[in-house]
């Protein structure tokens, strides 16, 4: 049987894949470019049973996916820039108190309100330092319709796996283009389970580090009471300020993701066996850079793609491979310079980054990006 | 590479993003190509200059917006104005001959006809104006065949407005065929 065939928009294609990563609860506060997720899920949560909660802000959005997350249930929100500067206090509660969820964000121009239907790539940094303090975090950038769908699945399993807040943040083109998209069959792609508690209730503790880095989490409603708290907290989930415990847990939180980096970054080589320069790109930036690659190796320049796909944790490992043997870096983005600094502080002055920033609502096109490449001496 | 690049640009509200969307999926679902569908479109519900831009293809297709288009409409005086600048030397425009009399100089091949008035009065619905466009970029293209295009475009509309849009693809396909001839 030929599998299911959509045209579909890169928000659609997130509806559904979070559906097929079995998400049964979702909330959120609609905002441009983001609200087809809201769609979307609006009208198929209710089908199977699922709760679609739209609140009366993006925090209180933000406190509902986790609550539902404690729950037992699979969680999403979708927003973005503005939105996810207000969901930041609570997802740093939702690593604290090691609570999965996906957070979907459509990155538009900013701050604050900025360009609501512009295209942009500048939130990349608040995925990871938009909520204070030390903690892991995991963020997505996919480049095709295809790729949006894919990545909310392995979202929802990552989040799953390492308890953890997880974002996927496509920029505005990704999100409202359509493409042809193919379904997986049920089964076909792997759909990650939480690790649910072993031992009876009176013996369950929601930090119990003896099962682990990623201890198993109960479900409220299942028998099992646990303290759930954004303070510093000992394995048995009360509040401590022992200097010992604190320092241990801290380092366990980001140890989850940081132990873990190579089955969490993933990432796309084009052309770069003998590459002289490398553009490194991500969302649908990474598609005019494609673009331009092919037309300077039709020109004779040995130019290739390093394409993120995992922007958190960063695939330094890889940068700093590169970096010792291309003559430069290219990083065009939808920003005044973000990525460009990771590549700076991996690429250790050894060879020069060159970045094309642009913040003006529009694409950087392949032309830019040609341009930029034959700079590279 | 066999990239062809459309844009259906005119006023927001004219309903050139769902042309865009059913020229794309008639490419990508039914004729066997490849296509990417994007947009910009500002903030406002109704008005301003909007833009649809479909890029089809036997292959993959990279950079999804336009970077020299092959075919144009521009349901609008602003939108031509603002949206003709990268069209190809010899690429086609197609525009409303009501609403757009201030034409671009260049070497394009212009098909002008009323094409919100066709809907209007030929049609019977004014809001059909934008299958009546698609139709006419259908048969200006050959991208996709008319049959294909047909069943994109009746797929796409509610159950109780298929003969309605049929016949807006119809006669956009034919006054495009006889503008052109």
């Amino acid at each position: 049987m030929s599998k299911k065939v959509a045209f579909l928009q890169g928000n659609e294609a997130a509806a559904y894949g979070a559906l097929y990563a079995g998400c049964d609860f979702f909330a959120g506060y609609p905002i441009t470019p983001s609200t087809e997720v809201s769609e979307v899920l609006s009208a198929e949560l209710p089908k199977t049973g699922g709760k679609f909660l739209q609140m009366e802000d993006e925090i209180a959005a933000m406190a509902a996916i986790l609550g539902a997350s404690l729950a037992g249930a699979k969680v999403l929100t979708s927003t973005s820039g503005p939105g996810l500067s207000l969901k930041q206090e609570l997802i740093g509660y939702g690593c604290i108190a090691e609570i999965p969820c996906v957070v979907y964000n459509v990155m538009r121009g900013g701050p604050s309100t900025g360009m609501p239907t512009g295209p942009s790539q500048s939130d990349v940094m608040c995925a990871k330092w938009g909520t204070h303090g030390d903690h892991p975090a995991i963020c997505l950038v996919p480049a095709s319709v295809q790729e949006t769908y894919e990545e909310v699945i392995r979202a929802f399993n990552l989040s799953e796996k390492y308890r953890t807040p997880v974002m996927v943040m496509p920029d505005e083109i990704v999100a409202h283009m359509r493409e042809r998209i193919v379904f997986p069959e049920p089964g076909e792609v792997e759909v990650v389970p939480r690790k649910s508690p072993t031992v009876p209730p009176e013996q369950y503790k929601p930090y119990d580090t003896s099962f682990g880095d990623v201890p198993p989490l109960a479900a409220f409603g299942s028998g099992y009471k646990f303290h759930v708290t954004g303070l510093n907290k000992m394995q048995d989930g009360f509040p401590t300020t022992k200097a010992e415990i604190v320092q241990a847990e801290e380092e366990r939180q980001v140890r989850k993701v940081d132990a873990n980096i190579d089955d969490i970054v993933t990432f796309e080589e084009y052309l770069l066996d003998d590459a002289d320069v490398v553009v490194v790109a991500y969302g649908s930036t990474s598609r005019s850079a494609r673009y331009a690659v092919n037309v300077a190796r039709e020109q004779g320049i040995k130019a290739g793609m390093f394409r993120i796909k995992t922007f958190w944790p960063f695939p330094d490992k890889q940068i700093k491979a590169l970096a010792g043997k291309v003559k430069g870096i290219v990083i065009p983005e939808m920003n005044l310079g973000m990525c460009s600094l990771e590549l700076e502080r991996c690429a250790q002055g050894k060879v020069p980054v060159l970045g094309i920033f642009r913040v003006d609502g529009e694409p950087i096109n392949p032309d830019q990006i040609l341009a930029k490449i034959k700079e590279v001496k | 590479m066999s990239r062809y690049e459309l844009r259906f640009s005119g006023a927001g509200g004219q309903g050139l993003i769902t042309a865009g969307i059913i020229m794309a999926k008639a490419a990508s679902i039914y004729e066997g190509k490849q296509a990417v569908q994007s947009q910009s479109y500002g903030p406002e519900a109704r008005g301003g200059a909007s833009k649809s831009e479909v890029i089809i293809s036997d292959g993959p297709i990279d950079y999804p917006k336009a970077t020299t288009v092959d075919a144009l409409l521009a349901m609008t005086q602003e939108a031509c104005d603002k949206y003709t600048h990268d069209l190809k030397d010899g690429g086609i425009l197609l525009v409303d001959s009501d609403l757009v009399t201030k034409l671009p100089t260049g070497n394009y091949k212009i098909i002008s006809f009323p094409i919100i008035n066709t809907a209007k009065n030929e049609v019977g619905r004014e809001i059909v104006a934008n299958i009546v466009a698609l139709g006419a970029m259908v048969a200006l293209t050959g991208q996709v065949s008319r049959e294909n295009a047909e069943k994109a475009v009746l797929s796409s509309v509610p159950e109780a407005f298929i003969e309605l849009n049929r016949k807006a693809f119809s006669i956009g396909f034919e006054k495009a065929l006889a503008a052109s001839a």
